[in-house]
């Protein structure tokens, strides 16, 4: 599902990421793990297609990146600081648009909305929404086109705990979809993973099943 | 590529209708353009070359105001990932930013050229105004299909405000070259039949042109 | 390893120029019309030729760039451009004497070179700044590269439509070299010929000094792997850089500059 080999990618003289190498099967949840800066952006952003890899390479669900990027992208979800999403714009209209660039049935953005508890709000512009509302039509946007892998950035960032119990059947575990997180939460993202990945300046630190971890282990990184 | 720029261009106007933030600016700007130009020439109507060079100079400068704005909220609201995780043809963008922008135009001209014949021109449009809209026409593509491109170079860097036009201004010259000198005939009192064949195939050529050489190198602005 | 070729390309420089100013001074006939003040033209035209050529050459090794990803070709279109730009402004200051001694202004509107030159110069002094506003090397190199060949393909097309809209009160003075008495037209050659080596020069010498700079750094870089308190922060630039593992590895392949 996800083969990462000596992936590097420099910015500048800078290496952002540095030699990191994960595998990671089907339907398994991979968290990383790492300080402000340690490359986890990158690395999901390299996942998603959206930035070449410098050196190294990369396979995502079958296909090596970059050069057979487009036979990923629609297959790839992705949720992250921001909600990629117009704010002047409905809900609705979002959702929409996002099917049509998708080629997703436009039945399926009534089936999201619902999923999500917006339908009430859905055509309203999102700027009059919480923060947390837009992070829900937010990860209603990640998951639209039935992606079988997904990146999620700190999804929980801006939701209180009723909202993430009531994504977790759409972005969590119980989706039962390939998972790659980046967390900031020790417990939290431990709890989450079947696999982690720790980074420090672009570096791997740790890697390891998620069984043979403690807390501890990952609190080192942020030290 | 034939189902994304439809769904790219009703995001487009449906953006711009909710924020009205393009257009009636651009309009509003030329016809403030027009009165400053009465003022500063001292002139209540002109023809002619003068004529030709107020309204071309006046249309760039509005369309400029148009560019500045073309990718802005894309920029802020992460529109182009969103976009960039689609599996589409990276350059139905471009062909849908450029018909967006060909749009305003279009509207800004329905604005603006009443207004010019009304507030500064001498000779009346009649007779040459279907030679006239031949010449916007061309003249309009070449403006978007540039106007796009350097929208898009600017609106991720720094002084995108500032880069737009410094970039764009001297790109835009031969088709101010071609457009003024095509439409001054038309403007002038006495004047019978079209406009010129050697302007017109300049701002052909230019199009054709500029619009492959965009086209292909637009994808390259999209990446991160 | 860079600047290989460096002295012999100098020193042909230098014979071909001086070799050029003799032709100029004491060779080439005087023009009728316009007296001495016509040598200028030998200086004046092979420096705008070299700087269209130039331009144009930037925006084909942009395509390089774009095409290999190759930090290598945007540098050298980059030093292209740059080289050019001067030449340009050259062109300008020659181009403006010439117009004040022959026509009595600093600035004339029908000489279409000099017009086209203007709009060029007006472009390409837009690509600093540009490169500039951009801080991450890698998207600055490729914005630069994109700009680099819609400038490039501009030129031309600059030119046509310039020339259609000047009205030829004076001769043209590109292209003549056809109606140029044997003499003058050697003179022309041997100046242009001068030229473009200088152009050259200059460029291999600055690609020299950056390629040069780059491995500077990255010793500095293994350096400060033992000691970090040498670690020093580059400033915001508008020139690339080489980044060390690009020139480590033309190195390691062997490859002569």
């Amino acid at each position: 599902m996800l083969e990462v080999e000596g992936l590097t990618r420099h910015y500048g003289e800078r290496e952002a990421l540095s030699g990191v190498s994960v595998s990671l099967r089907e339907g398994r949840t991979l968290v990383v793990f790492g300080p402000n800066g340690a490359g986890k952006t990158t690395l999901l952003r390299i996942l998603a297609g959206l930035l070449r890899p410098h050196g190294g390479s990369v396979r995502v669900l079958g296909a090596s990146l970059p050069q057979e990027a487009f036979a990923v992208r629609g297959r790839i979800g992705l949720l992250g600081h921001d909600p990629l999403l117009y704010r002047d714009l409905t809900a609705r209209e979002n959702l929409h648009f996002h099917a049509r660039l998708h080629g997703t049935p436009e039945t399926r953005v009534q089936e999201v909305l619902e999923a999500v508890a917006m339908s009430r709000r859905c055509n309203e512009p999102l700027r009059t929404l919480s923060r947390g509302m837009v992070q829900r039509v937010a990860a209603a946007r990640a998951v639209l086109h039935e992606p079988r892998l997904l990146l999620l950035d700190e999804p929980h960032a801006n939701l209180d705990p009723a909202a993430i119990e009531l994504l977790a059947p759409l972005i969590g575990a119980e989706s039962g979809l390939t998972r790659v997180i980046c967390s900031h939460d020790p417990a939290g993202g431990l709890a989450q993973a079947d696999v982690v990945l720790g980074l420090r300046e672009g570096r791997m630190v740790l890697l390891g099943a998620a069984d043979g971890l403690d807390v501890v282990a990952i609190s080192e990184l942020y030290r | 590529m034939r189902r994304t720029v439809p769904a790219l261009l009703r995001k487009e106007l449906l953006v711009e209708l909710r924020t009205l933030e393009s257009v009636p600016g651009m309009s509003l700007f030329s016809l403030s353009t027009f009165v400053v130009f009465h003022f500063a020439l001292n002139r209540s109507s002109t023809e002619g070359d003068l004529a030709a060079g107020i309204l071309w100079v006046t249309l760039l400068f509005a369309a400029i105001i148009g560019v500045n704005r073309l990718f802005v909220v894309d920029e802020d609201q992460g529109g182009f990932d969103g976009f960039l995780l689609a599996p589409v043809d990276r350059s139905a963008l471009f062909v849908a930013k450029t018909l967006t922008l060909l749009a305003y135009l279009v509207v800004l001209e329905l604005v603006a050229v009443p207004a010019f014949a009304l507030l500064l021109l001498g000779p009346s449009l009649g007779h040459a105004l279907p030679g006239l809209l031949g010449v916007l026409a061309l003249g309009d593509l070449g403006v978007a299909v540039i106007g796009t491109l350097v929208a898009a170079l600017a609106v991720r860097t720094r002084a995108r405000d500032l880069l737009g036009p410094l970039l764009a201004l001297p790109l835009f010259v031969p088709i101010v070259i071609g457009g003024a000198r095509a439409t001054s005939p038309l403007l002038s009192s006495g004047h019978s039949g079209g406009p010129a064949a050697r302007w017109l195939l300049t701002l052909g050529l230019y199009d054709l042109l500029f619009g492959l050489i965009a086209f292909a190198l637009f994808d390259f602005l999209l990446e991160d | 390893m860079y600047g290989k070729g460096l002295r012999a390309l100098s020193i042909a420089t230098v014979a071909t120029m001086t070799v050029g100013l003799v032709l100029v001074f004491f060779y080439a006939p005087l023009e009728a019309e316009q007296g001495f003040l016509q040598k200028i033209f030998y200086v004046h035209v092979p420096l705008a030729i070299v700087a269209l050529c130039g331009f144009v050459i930037g925006g084909l090794l942009a395509i390089q760039h774009l095409r290999t990803r190759d930090p290598r070709w945007d540098m050298r279109s980059y030093v292209a451009i740059h080289m050019s730009l001067i030449f340009a402004v050259g062109t300008l200051i020659t181009g403006s004497i010439w117009a004040k001694g022959s026509w009595g202004h600093w600035w004339v509107w029908n000489e279409p070179t000099l017009v086209s030159f203007l709009i060029v110069f007006l472009l390409y002094a837009t690509y600093q700044p540009l490169r500039f506003a951009i801080e991450d090397p890698e998207r600055q190199a490729r914005y630069a590269s994109v700009f680099a060949i819609t400038a490039g393909a501009f030129v031309p097309m600059n030119f046509i439509a310039v020339r259609l809209s000047t009205a030829y009160v004076h001769p043209r003075v590109l292209g003549s070299t056809s109606n140029l008495p044997a003499p003058m037209a050697l003179t022309f050659l041997v100046c242009l010929a001068g030229v473009a080596l200088l152009y050259a020069t200059l460029c291999k010498y600055e690609l020299t000094v950056k390629h040069t700079r780059a491995q500077v750094r990255a010793l500095r870089r293994r350096l400060e792997g033992t000691r970090p308190e040498l670690a020093q922060s580059r400033p915001r630039s508008a020139a690339p850089a080489l980044h060390p593992a690009a020139t480590m590895s033309a190195r390691t392949a062997g490859r002569p500059g």
